[in-house]
């Protein structure tokens, strides 16, 4: 099956990526490749098969207590962010 | 110094034969000699390697220590290490400073090994020839006009050349048994939930193994059993014990039932690459192994399930990179949806954008159905067909990859013929099954010797079979003991 380029423009967006003027028709290509081949999959017989979600059948969730176990490392971790002010994380104003 | 396995520089440590410290600057200075020409290392760590060394010394001193204590190892740049830049080999988190390790970090470290640096990869793991890294392409040590397969290239050519003695790697569809293969190692993706993923920066978390790129079977004995086991901080790890990996290795080859996969050595396998397994499969069945032919019907669907589920989790996964909390941010955003997509736009290669591009695909409204669904299903065909031939043999066996080493830049404009790379590797992962690749030959390619390895998969939980079937068939070849020429 061919993407068309609006198509994957909407997809683009959906996934918050800019993709340049020049680059669009490369991922147009590839990736109706890559949908196109990975739709022999519509062939194989499946009817009554669980969905597989998880590799070990018989693995269950834990569950901890509901207790603190972390310590605060604010000013650590956000050593790596961007832009910070006063423990806070600054981004483009979102509320005119 | 540099050609010895794991084992035997441990020996030599206890012996004092020669300090960690004498061992460090020795790969040290090998890596600031040899490192640049293969592009192994994005960050070498020489002050912490040499701290780390120090202290080994001081535990062997005391007549303390592991059979891993002073051995110098390296990190694929996909493992946080504390206080160290980790990248995941792109743009994106270029500057990224780890703030606590990843627990395969801190086991290795605590077994006392040496930091000696962290690995060139493809970029998030999302590749199969490490040429889709920020920081270039990682070398072949057997020809460096080839690529060292991926995505753990950067650990399979540091191994292979021996500016490492051992490194870790990680395996979503084939990326350390692969690379293993294209470079003559010995690597090992365990079951999946047998080693903790916590620090370990997530590709497709339902798929993801860390495991270990090593010279012999057993020196990965050694290494997983130091990586393995429970841990609290990983949902999908598993409380389990964890064997004596290296006391289980003299299991006998007699008597081995091993099953030979019919759908594995059919069109596209490199007929020069499948003599070197049918090789490998004779001198088994002379060392007493029980030879079958089984046939797993649904693993000619395994590549296309995988590039359904495996873009999905990535999709979801690289959702947390938004250029707010850590990593890339563009200059001047004018607005958040700016800011999100041109941070993206420019800290993601083409590569990882395509998948996160085709898993929100197929997990869209509309699509979700005939895509991830169906894709899910067919991974429960492939689990059930690895199933039912487990209650017939041990083991299984075919190629690793369907060819030896491929040139730089031969597949990077094709997605599909990069994909299919991996078509004997990627079930396992599917299955969540442990599997290891080991040296099983050579192919001649315009008169260079290029390595062939086999691959091996078992029933969950079986890494102890796979190692000594392994270490059996190294205890009869010496396939594994050859180094590329120019770095023995």
């Amino acid at each position: 099956m061919s993407l068309t380029r609006t198509q994957v423009e909407g997809i683009a967006h959906l996934a918050r990526l800019e993709i340049s003027e020049a680059q669009m028709p490369v991922y147009v290509d590839s990736l109706s490749r890559i949908i196109d081949f990975v739709e022999q999959l519509a062939a194989a017989d499946t009817a009554g098969i669980e969905p597989m979600a998880h590799p070990l059948a018989d693995q269950v969730q834990r569950l901890r207590p509901d207790a603190v176990s972390e310590t605060d490392q604010r000013e650590r971790f956000q050593q790596n962010a961007p832009s910070v002010a006063a423990g806070l994380y600054l981004v483009p104003k979102v509320i005119e | 110094m540099h050609t010895l396995t794991v084992s035997e520089l441990a020996a030599g440590l206890r012996a004092r034969k020669f300090s960690s410290i004498d061992l460090t600057l020795h790969f040290l200075g090998r890596i600031e000699r040899l490192g640049p020409e293969l592009n192994a290392f994005v960050t070498v760590t020489a002050d912490r390697a040499l701290a780390d060394a120090r202290a080994a010394d001081e535990t062997l001193a005391r007549g303390e220590g592991g059979p891993l204590t002073g051995v110098p190892v390296a990190h694929k740049d996909i493992f946080c290490t504390d206080g160290i830049r980790t990248t995941c080999s792109s743009r994106m988190l270029s500057s990224f400073i780890a703030p606590y390790d990843a627990t395969v970090v801190a086991r290795w470290r605590a077994a006392g090994t040496v930091l000696l640096g962290k690995t060139n990869m493809d970029e998030f793991a999302m590749g199969s020839s490490n040429e889709t890294s920020f920081f270039g392409p990682v070398r072949n040590p057997w020809d460096p006009k080839r690529v060292p397969g991926g995505s753990s290239g950067g650990s399979a050519a540091a191994v292979a050349a021996c500016i490492a003695p051992a490194a870790t790697g990680t395996d979503t569809g084939g990326s350390i048994r692969q690379p293993a293969a294209l470079t003559n190692l010995t690597g090992i993706k365990p079951t999946y939930g047998r080693v903790s993923r916590y620090g370990m920066i997530a590709f497709a978390s339902s798929l993801d193994q860390a495991g270990v790129l090593a010279r012999s079977a057993e020196d990965a004995a050694l290494l997983l059993e130091a990586m393995s086991g429970f841990d609290p901080n990983d949902s999908t790890s598993v409380d389990r014990p964890v064997p004596n990996y290296a006391a289980e290795l003299n299991q006998p080859l007699k008597g081995l039932r091993v099953g030979i996969i019919r759908e594995f050595f059919g069109a596209g396998l490199d007929p020069a690459v499948e003599n070197c397994v049918r090789a490998a499969i004779a001198q088994l069945q002379q060392e007493g192994a029980v030879i079958r032919d089984v046939s797993l019907p649904s693993l000619p669907l395994s590549v296309p399930t995988y590039y359904v589920v495996a873009p999905a989790e990535c999709s979801s996964n690289l959702s947390r990179f938004d250029g707010v909390r850590f990593g890339h941010r563009c200059e001047q955003p004018k607005d958040l949806l700016d800011l999100y997509k041109r941070s993206r736009g420019e800290g993601f290669g083409a590569e990882v954008k395509r998948r996160i591009m085709t898993g929100t695909y197929v997990l869209s409204a509309g699509y979700y159905d005939a895509y991830y669904l169906q894709a899910q299903k067919c991974r429960a065909l492939i689990a059930a067909d690895f199933a039912r031939a487990f209650a017939e043999v041990d083991v299984v066996l075919s190629p690793t990859a369907p060819t030896a080493a491929f040139e730089l830049g031969a597949k990077t404009s094709d997605p599909i013929a990069m994909y299919l790379n991996d078509i004997y590797s990627i079930a396992a992962n599917l299955a969540g099954l442990p599997g290891i690749s080991i040296p099983c030959g050579f192919v001649d390619e315009g008169g260079k010797d290029l390595p062939v390895g086999l691959q091996l998969v078992g029933p969950h939980f079986g890494e102890a079979r796979l190692l000594a079937v392994s270490h059996q068939y190294q205890q009869h070849t010496d396939w594994h003991e050859r180094i590329a020429p120019g770095y023995a």
